[in-house]
């Protein structure tokens, strides 16, 4: 074993995509893996296997936050973002300037003012009340050296061991060489950005095209469709990014059209089986009752609906999601109207 | 109803007969007296300091002989095109000299590195000469006592007539007024290296900073001051004695702009309170900062990176201070500069302003006898990253938590150097210090009126742009009064506002009946100007006899969020 770290790693969060990056690291390091229930932990700790996957021997379970800050100075968060918080509070005392925290959560967090709620007509959304994962972490500790890891990185493929690359994110060079150092191996490649904000945007927004994409395949329609939602999808994607802090670039890289290319076209993605099984007449209630993990395109669409319309931008495939996922407008309607959409410009972004 | 103030919180007058006894008794203990007298082995520090870091810069020796190149070739260039009345003489030859070593260097079948180094060994070390300062307690006190004495004269005898020559009564305190953090900033200096960094908008920006240093009972900071401030006399004399390292902004060459860093920065390092202007130079435009030159912070950063590594603890503090007037001498000028700048072709500038010792005398003068408050307003203090420190120098984070600045230098357990990191960190720390500006510049009566006036006569021209709506004749710039007071009176309401929530702070003679602040205003704004900014007719209502210093004096707002409210 070649040893790239004393320290083992720290990955908090044993869902599938923690579960893949714990036994990632574990080729090359020691690693700690944080399950917040004590009973679970337990569990995964006597079966050695977690979310269906079976845990490389380097992987120690702990159910000791404290421990991880301790005894690791990188830490990989990965779960969902509507507890991304509250694990930051939790975690944030114990951790010091000298960490760094590559986060792997494709989510947004909203803060809202007293009183202000996300379905009265009359609040503006604004930039500064929806924060991303890595801010979140920045408010709530004192660690400044953050990045986040985004790119087509299904889960299940990468458990098979199959070829595939992500993107570290960070405005500092040493986390993007730490990610690097740590993730790399025959079969993934490790890219750098350094615009984070921008690649964090491109993991939020492909969810929402994601979910339309696996309408379009409910309602049973081929690659046409399909290549015609991706091409105006991240259109909207670089739209919506520009305006909160993004820079086009990290859109047409592999965090952005990478991902959305694969979160569009695979059964495997969450998102994507939303969207499908709503087109098949399922509801949202019951859909998500259903599922395993979250699907953060979700919350997204409502988050990035409210921030859009505040803001007077265009986003007409995130606007008419809003309405099929929770206005009751049915799939179909949707369509049509996207079809009429008087939009004739290709490009005007470059 | 409309003067009833809408604010809460109470607004802090300052305390004019605060004394401050001294923080160090005698001079031997400064530390800008102890590198005084170490001043040759300082300058031999930095020489070496400076040798290696260019080497380092410059990764081959073919990089390095380059630079000395370009370096010989731009200083000929600007003795030629620029030569200052300060200049030494031996400038031409001294080029001259190296310029043939070059050459003979260049005809050498294979060249020598180490006459590669010998060059550069020379550059740096007629720079670090010439930046150093000369510090001598015994003309700063003369200075100082010079300063101190005289302008109490001028304001006693002219406040409460002449027989107050000799009174005591009023002191420079009650002219320039010292609010903020001003016990913590001393604490500080007690515990660790203090750096302020002030906004900048006048030349006289220096003195008053000294003077302030002084009342408050530090011990002097060295500062770099602009060369070209050593071509006015009475300037010169005070920077000499003030501890003033020269800062030549003609030199833009790497060589001299890194001597020039490695000596702040080992300044620093040897416990030397320091002072930059983070904006770099005189703000043109009269806004507020916004970007900073991050350079010299940068090498605050090296040195704070530095101490660690060499197993210190001694911490480097950041102090913002905003200086806050009614005028601005040379305003005329910069706004000129400014518009200049921004504009290139579409503006013609007519003459030129220049401030001469006489000007500055007639204006100091000037300023003792008739009205017009200068305030200071001393920021929270805070470390290399920008977080606020309490009493006892302890970083804190966003939850009061102490954190050790330390750790933000530490990989893998031990202090590491890496430039990159340094940069985003120094990025950051600039960003928090102009947030810092905006929340402890003072608004006062006269930015206010000026504001209102500029964002009413804006509106009613709103389809000519910035450069047409400056020419306006005059005939054109008339506001009635009603409906200045209006826009004054929202305005302020605003501002209340924005003091509540800690975006601003305000002059306490904002909060008097609206009448008599607009009146304030109106005979403050920029009083010393043969024309002035805004003035009330016969009629009663205002007019601009200059529109640009209106815009000028209006800029010290700009920032505030406050286009909507007219």
């Amino acid at each position: 074993m070649r040893k790239s770290s004393e320290k083992p790693i720290g990955v908090i969060g044993a869902g599938s995509f923690g579960t893949v990056i714990a036994n990632c690291l574990a080729e090359n390091n020691k690693v700690l893996l944080y399950v917040r229930r004590a009973e679970q932990a337990a569990e995964i700790n006597l079966s050695r296997k977690s979310s269906k996957q079976q845990l490389h021997d380097n992987v120690i379970i702990t159910n000791n936050i404290q421990q991880v800050a301790e005894e690791c100075e990188v830490i990989f968060p990965i779960i969902p973002s509507s507890n991304f918080r509250e694990m930051m509070s939790q975690f944030g005392p114990y951790l010091h300037p000298y960490h760094i925290l590559i986060h792997g959560t494709k989510g947004l967090d909203i803060q809202l003012p007293e009183g202000a709620r996300l379905d009265d007509p009359d609040f503006k959304l604004t930039r500064e009340h929806v924060r991303t994962m890595s801010e979140v972490i920045t408010d709530e500790s004192s660690v400044v050296r953050v990045g986040c890891l985004a790119g087509p990185n299904l889960a299940r493929e990468m458990a098979d061991k199959q070829p595939a690359a992500t993107v570290i994110a960070s405005r500092y060079n040493e986390v993007i060489l730490q990610g690097q150092k740590l993730l790399r191996s025959d079969r993934f490649q490790v890219y750098g950005n350094q615009d984070i904000t921008g690649v964090e945007l491109c993991g939020v927004l492909k969810n929402i095209i994601a979910i339309a994409s696996g309408a379009l395949s409910g309602l049973g329609y081929g690659d046409n469709a399909r290549a015609l939602l991706i091409s105006r999808g991240i259109v909207e994607m670089i739209y919506i990014g520009r305006a909160f802090g993004g820079n086009v670039e990290a859109f047409i890289g592999l965090a952005g059209v990478g991902d959305l290319v694969a979160t569009c076209t695979s059964t495997l993605s969450r998102n994507f089986t939303v969207g499908y099984r709503l087109a098949k007449g399922e509801s949202l209630p019951q859909i998500i009752e259903s599922m395993e993990e979250v699907a953060e395109g979700v919350n997204t669409v409502k988050i990035i609906t409210k921030l859009t319309t505040s803001a007077n931008l265009r986003a007409p495939i995130t606007e008419n999601l809003h309405k099929v996922l929770f206005e009751d407008l049915p799939v179909e309607s949707a369509l049509n109207y996207l079809m009429k959409y008087p939009l004739n410009v290709d490009i005007d972004f470059l | 109803m409309e003067n009833k103030n809408s604010y809460t919180k109470p607004i802090v007058k300052p305390n004019t007969k605060k004394v401050y006894e001294p923080i160090l008794a005698g001079s031997d203990e400064w530390p800008v007296v102890k590198l005084a007298k170490n001043r040759k082995n300082f300058i031999e520090e930095v020489i070496q300091a400076s040798h290696s870091k260019i080497s380092e810069l410059t990764i081959s020796p073919q990089a390095l002989l380059d630079e000395v190149e370009l370096t010989m070739y731009k200083e000929r260039l600007r003795i030629k095109q620029n030569p200052w009345l300060v200049d030494p003489d031996d400038e031409l030859p001294f080029w001259n000299k190296i310029r043939s070593q070059l050459i003979a260097l260049s005809r050498a079948e294979d060249y020598d590195e180490e006459v590669v180094k010998d060059l550069l060994e020379q550059i740096v070390s007629r720079y670090a000469n010439e930046i150093a300062g000369n510090f001598k307690p015994s003309s700063y006190r003369f200075a100082r006592t010079v300063a101190n004495f005289g302008f109490s004269r001028l304001l006693n005898a002219s406040r409460l007539g002449f027989k107050s020559i000799f009174s005591n009564q009023l002191t420079m305190q009650d002219k320039i007024h010292i609010v903020g953090e001003t016990e913590q900033m001393r604490e500080l200096s007690k515990i660790g290296t203090v750096v302020v960094v002030p906004t900048h908008f006048s030349n006289l920006d220096s003195i008053l900073i000294g003077w302030v240093i002084n009342t408050m009972g530090l011990p002097p900071f060295i500062y770099g001051a602009g060369l070209n401030l050593f071509n006015i006399g009475i300037f010169a004399y005070f920077m000499n004695s003030l501890g003033a390292y020269k800062v030549d902004r003609r030199k833009k060459n790497l060589i001299y702009l890194e001597t020039l860093k490695t000596y702040s920065r080992l300044a620093i390092k040897n416990g030397c309170h320091s002072l930059f202007f983070p904006g770099g130079t005189r703000s043109r435009s009269g806004m507020i900062e916004s970007k900073l030159k991050l350079g010299l912070l940068g090498s605050a950063m090296e040195a704070q990176r530095e101490i660690y590594e060499e197993n210190g603890n001694r911490k480097i503090f950041i102090v913002p201070v905003v200086l806050n007037y009614h005028f601005v001498l040379e305003a005329p000028a910069l706004i000129n500069e400014h518009l200049k700048q921004e504009g290139q072709e579409r503006y013609y500038v007519e003459k030129d302003e220049y401030s001469g010792s006489y000007k500055i005398l007639t204006f100091l003068l000037k300023f003792f006898t008739k009205g017009s408050d200068i305030s200071v307003s001393i920021g929270k203090g805070m470390d290399m990253l920008g977080n606020p420190v309490d009493m006892q120098g302890n970083s804190l984070d966003k939850h009061g938590k102490i954190i050790d600045t330390k750790d933000y230098f530490l990989s893998s357990g031990k202090v590491q150097k890496d430039k990159q990191r340094e940069q985003e960190y120094t990025d950051n720390l600039g960003r928090v210090i102009v947030k810092e500006f905006h929340r402890i510049s003072r608004v006062f009566s006269s930015h206010l009126v000026a504001y209102a006036a500029f964002s009413i006569l804006r509106k009613k021209h709103k389809r000519l742009d910035l450069y047409s709506f400056l020419r306006l004749p005059v005939e054109e710039l008339i506001i009635p009064y009603d409906q200045f007071r209006d826009a004054f009176f929202k305005l302020r309401e605003e501002l209340f506002r924005q003091y509540e929530n800690g975006i601003c702070d305000l002059a306490p003679h904002l909060t008097e009946d609206l009448d008599e602040v607009i009146a304030h205003g109106l005979s403050n704004v920029g009083m010393y100007h043969a024309k002035r900014p805004l003035v009330k007719n016969k009629d009663g209502d205002l007019v601009s006899e200059d529109l640009n210093l209106l815009y000028y004096y209006r800029n010290r707002l700009e920032g505030y969020d406050l286009e909507k409210i007219i």
